[in-house]
């Protein structure tokens, strides 16, 4: 019954984008009635998640399909329940954003585009999680990919957006291609496509490591693991903001899940797993963080960012693998908590932030961090709002981030409860990455905050800035409470993790739930405590307000004693991040131009750095350019000659067919 | 009835071998007719007890019609409306490439036996035929210069695929003959519309002009 209403809520998740096609005539109400059906969508997926989340058992759905392998499985379990819940909410929310942000009335057939392309994203994904089947899974995902390719091209008429495009087709393809193959293994050696067959794969041996290293490619290129990250930033900093909400919030998280689902079809796999997954996103981590410090586009920016949440997310997975391996249902349970919550309230946060750049371009029409400034003062709602997102992505209490955070880091202190000298218990170093991602984070979103929305405006457009629309405020307003509430109530979330973990693992709920209430409680305590802090420098702030007389004087920030002081003088967010990005120098590789100032009295002198996206920029398209100018000097030979590509033709089927007469 | 289906067989053969040694274009699609005829006279011949025989008289009639009458039809109109009768300066010789089809129809009777097939119930000239008309085919395609004349390899190439399909029927379904046979049409009516448009553009079929063409 339930997993008929998901399905259900993805049906029309898929075709909420139709009143844009059928009502061109009325494109407000068109546009209305297509971010209600998502809207209606989300409610309904929430019906059919909520029981399942609240204990009821799974529910299936099986159906036959005419397609050879393939049949129409949906099946809903906690795992399943526990994604599809963001997976509906945030594209809900951000379709509400697009009233305002990308209106039908004034663009079109542009819009009218986007939303086809958008329904049918959440719909695929919604879809993904559910499928029992590999052809379903498989077809759900392509859908899913190519809605992605075009709502990235939404501005198609910019070159960066269709460069960008390009690039995210191709890893999409390349990470399909691995699943394919992965799915194709399996299904092969169990007789069977549905993933009821597939329980109890065996993870020893070199063949079952192959098939993992599959789907961690498959699934990594899609979840953005350094270094498959490199399709990420250009991808959802070029599509417009609601989209890129989703992509980074939600659509990420489909690579994700694809991890949880593999790794729950091998059974007690090898610690090693574990531990490659810790230290791959350890370092998709760090390295975000320190990538995301470096940027001064405010998108690419929180690209890099979501590329540093799957890390946290993929750690957490990790301890979960390791307690698998282990028999230490204290590591399961909070890493899998900690990676799942984390799923939800990244999806939270970084849709929250996206929604708050978008309407710092939708007011200044830029997004570079350099031209932004001042614009609190303009827009307060969405400053704070936006400080909201700031405070929970760095994991600070009492905000979700931290309770998420603070489950994979007290699962890692767990492993020094193993054996002594298990090399496993490395697994402890853990939460000094999270400790360092955390710190390095927070001093980003100081940069951030700082730049764009205190001190002075540093370019008339950000002078001209407004404050956003309602329909813009309501849903990141929605958001941050969101936010906020995960934060000061954990308990409500730790009865569905645990159910979670417990059907993910095969391990008995009882003997999980003693860890998940202990974490919880202290959870609760230290987001007390932060309440209480809170509460107290405001009432501090509050008793000074009153106590002043007169008002305080304005000046300028930074103003340095001048008498004329510029916007051009303020502290800029690069130099500010120049502290921390000078130690990520070997992996940052930022092009620096600088024309020193010369002689005694210098007439003009420039410094400018760029940051590059390493993997992609000096590696994959360099690569890609020497084969292609040494293919090409065989291409001439047969392009455009019939003769020859019929002869090349019947020389492999020749070839073939003496290939199996004599060696078969 | 065996001799019959041995006949029909061994005129397919002939016919690939005087494809490859004749000149005239009208004789050649007269005779790839004649190869889609006889098609469907080995559909209905190779019928056993077995099959379904309502679906072996669909995929001969579509075979008839389309192999044997509709096809040679518009290539005897796109011939006409070029003005073109031989073929001149083959890449390869005539006498050159009869022998090399000759050694393509010995070796396939000779490796046929060797190929694992779905069915062991079948007539034993069937695979070597299929083979040779295939190898035919692309011979034409590769070593003729016009393009009506890579047109007709690519029918012959088909006609072969076709005698291996006849091994298949009973796995196949109609729909995929359906499509296979539409394929063709489509195929050839296209580039019967490409030629035709190639020749009021530049005055010439020649293929080794059309790669001037190329980027």
């Amino acid at each position: 019954m339930t997993a008929l209403l998901a399905l259900l809520a993805a049906v029309v998740a898929t075709a909420s984008g139709l009143p844009g096609l059928l009502f061109r005539r009325r494109p407000t109400l068109a546009q209305r009635l297509s971010a209600g059906a998502l809207c209606l969508a989300a409610a309904i997926g929430f019906g059919a998640a909520l029981p399942v989340l609240a204990g009821s058992p799974p529910s299936v759905l099986h159906h036959a399909w005419g397609q050879p392998f393939a049949s129409l499985s949906i099946r809903l379990d906690p795992l399943s329940a526990i994604f599809l819940v963001p997976i509906l909410a945030i594209p809900a929310l951000g379709a509400v954003y697009g009233l305002a942000y990308w209106p039908q009335a004034q663009l079109g057939a542009r819009a009218i585009r986007l939303q086809l392309w958008y329904g049918v994203v959440a719909g695929s994904m919604a879809l993904v999680c559910l499928a029992d089947n590999a052809l379903l899974f498989l077809f759900a995902w392509e859908v899913m990919a190519l809605g992605g390719f075009f709502l990235v091209r939404s501005d198609g008429d910019r070159t960066d957006a269709q460069k960008a495009s390009w690039v995210y087709l191709v890893a999409a393809h390349v990470g399909t291609f691995a699943i394919f193959a992965f799915f194709a293994a399996v299904g092969s050696a169990r007789g069977s496509f549905d993933f009821a067959a597939w329980a109890g794969l065996r993870s020893t041996g070199a063949a079952a490591g192959w098939l993992a290293l599959l789907a961690l490619v498959g699934f990594g290129l899609k979840a953005g693991l350094v270094p498959l990250h490199f399709w990420l930033p250009g991808a959802h900093a070029a599509a417009p903001s609601h989209v890129s909400a989703v992509m980074s919030g939600v659509l990420l998280k489909t690579g994700v899940y694809g991890l949880f689902r593999t790794a729950g079809f091998f059974e007690a796999p090898p610690a090693s797993w574990g531990i490659v997954l810790m230290a791959l996103g350890a370092a998709s981590g760090v390295l975000g963080v320190a990538l995301a410090l470096a940027q001064h586009d405010l998108k690419r920016l929180l690209a890099y960012h979501s590329v540093e949440n799957i890390g946290i997310i993929t750690m957490g997975l990790g301890l979960a693998l390791l307690g698998r391996a282990r028999g230490a249902p204290g590591l399961v349970l909070l890493g899998f908590a900690g990676a799942a919550l984390h799923v939800v309230n990244h999806a939270l946060f970084k849709s929250l932030l996206f929604l708050g750049a978008g309407s710092v371009q939708h007011a200044t029409g830029t997004r570079n961090l350099e031209k932004l400034g001042g614009l609190a003062r303009a827009m307060p709602w969405t400053a704070g709002l936006f400080l909201v997102g700031a405070a929970a992505i760095s994991g600070l209490p009492p905000l979700n981030g931290f309770v998420s955070e603070w489950f994979v880091a007290l699962g890692a202190l767990r492993a020094l409860e193993l054996p002594l000298l298990d090399r496993a218990s490395f697994a402890v170093l853990v939460a000094p990455v999270l400790a360092l991602v955390g710190a390095l984070a927070a001093a980003c979103f100081v940069k951030v905050q700082g730049t764009v929305f205190l001190g002075n405006p540093r370019s008339a457009d950000a002078a001209r800035a407004h404050e956003s629309p309602r329909a813009m405020l309501l849903p990141m307003a929605l958001l941050a409470a969101a936010c906020v509430g995960i934060g000061l109530l954990p308990s409500l979330v730790v009865g569905p993790l645990s159910r979670g973990a417990a059907a993910w693992s095969g391990m008995p709920l009882a003997e999980l739930r003693p860890d998940a209430l202990g974490a919880l409680d202290s959870a609760a305590w230290i987001a007390r405590v932060a309440l209480l802090l809170l509460a107290l420098v405001g009432a501090v702030l509050l008793w000074r307000r009153r106590q002043r007389t007169a008002p305080d004087p304005v000046s300028e920030t930074w103003g340095c004693g001048y008498a004329y002081p510029t916007a051009r003088m303020a502290y800029t967010g690069s130099s500010f991040a120049q502290i921390l990005t000078s130690g990520f120098r070997w992996v940052l590789f930022p092009r620096v131009r600088f024309a020193p100032p010369r002689g005694f009295f210098p007439s003009s002198s420039r410094f400018s750095t760029e940051p590059r996206e390493a993997v992609l920029d000096l590696a994959l398209l360099p690569a890609v350019r020497d084969y292609i100018s040494a293919t090409s000097r065989v291409r001439h030979l047969i392009a455009g000659r019939l003769h020859v590509q019929a002869l090349l033709v019947l020389a492999t089927l020749i070839a073939m067919l003496a290939w199996r007469l004599l060696w078969w | 009835m065996g001799a019959w289906t041995d006949m029909a067989f061994i005129l397919v053969v002939v016919l690939d071998l005087f494809l490859l040694a004749s000149s005239r274009l009208g004789a050649a699609i007269r005779a790839v007719a004649l190869q889609g005829a006889l098609l469907s006279l080995l559909a209905l011949l190779l019928t056993s007890s077995g099959h379904d025989l309502g679906h072996m008289l669909a995929v001969a009639g579509g075979a008839f019609f389309i192999k044997a009458f509709l096809i040679p039809w518009l290539m005897f109109r796109a011939i006409r409306e070029m003005a073109i009768r031989r073929e001149m300066e083959p890449l390869v010789g005539y006498v050159p490439s009869l022998i090399l089809g000759g050694l393509g129809v010995v070796l396939s009777f000779a490796l046929s036996r060797g190929l694992p097939l779905p069915t062991n119930e079948m007539h034993p000239f069937l695979v070597p035929t299929a083979l040779a008309t295939v190898w035919t085919g692309l011979l034409l395609v590769v070593s003729r210069r016009k393009a009506v004349t890579q047109v007709l390899g690519f029918l012959v190439l088909e006609n072969g695929v076709f005698i291996f399909g006849l091994l298949l029927t009973d796995f196949m379904p109609v729909m995929v003959e359906a499509g296979v046979l539409l394929d063709l049409l489509a195929a050839v009516f296209v580039m019967g519309i490409v030629m035709f448009q190639i020749n009021r553009e530049f005055a010439s079929l020649d293929t080794d002009a059309l790669s001037s063409l190329k980027d």
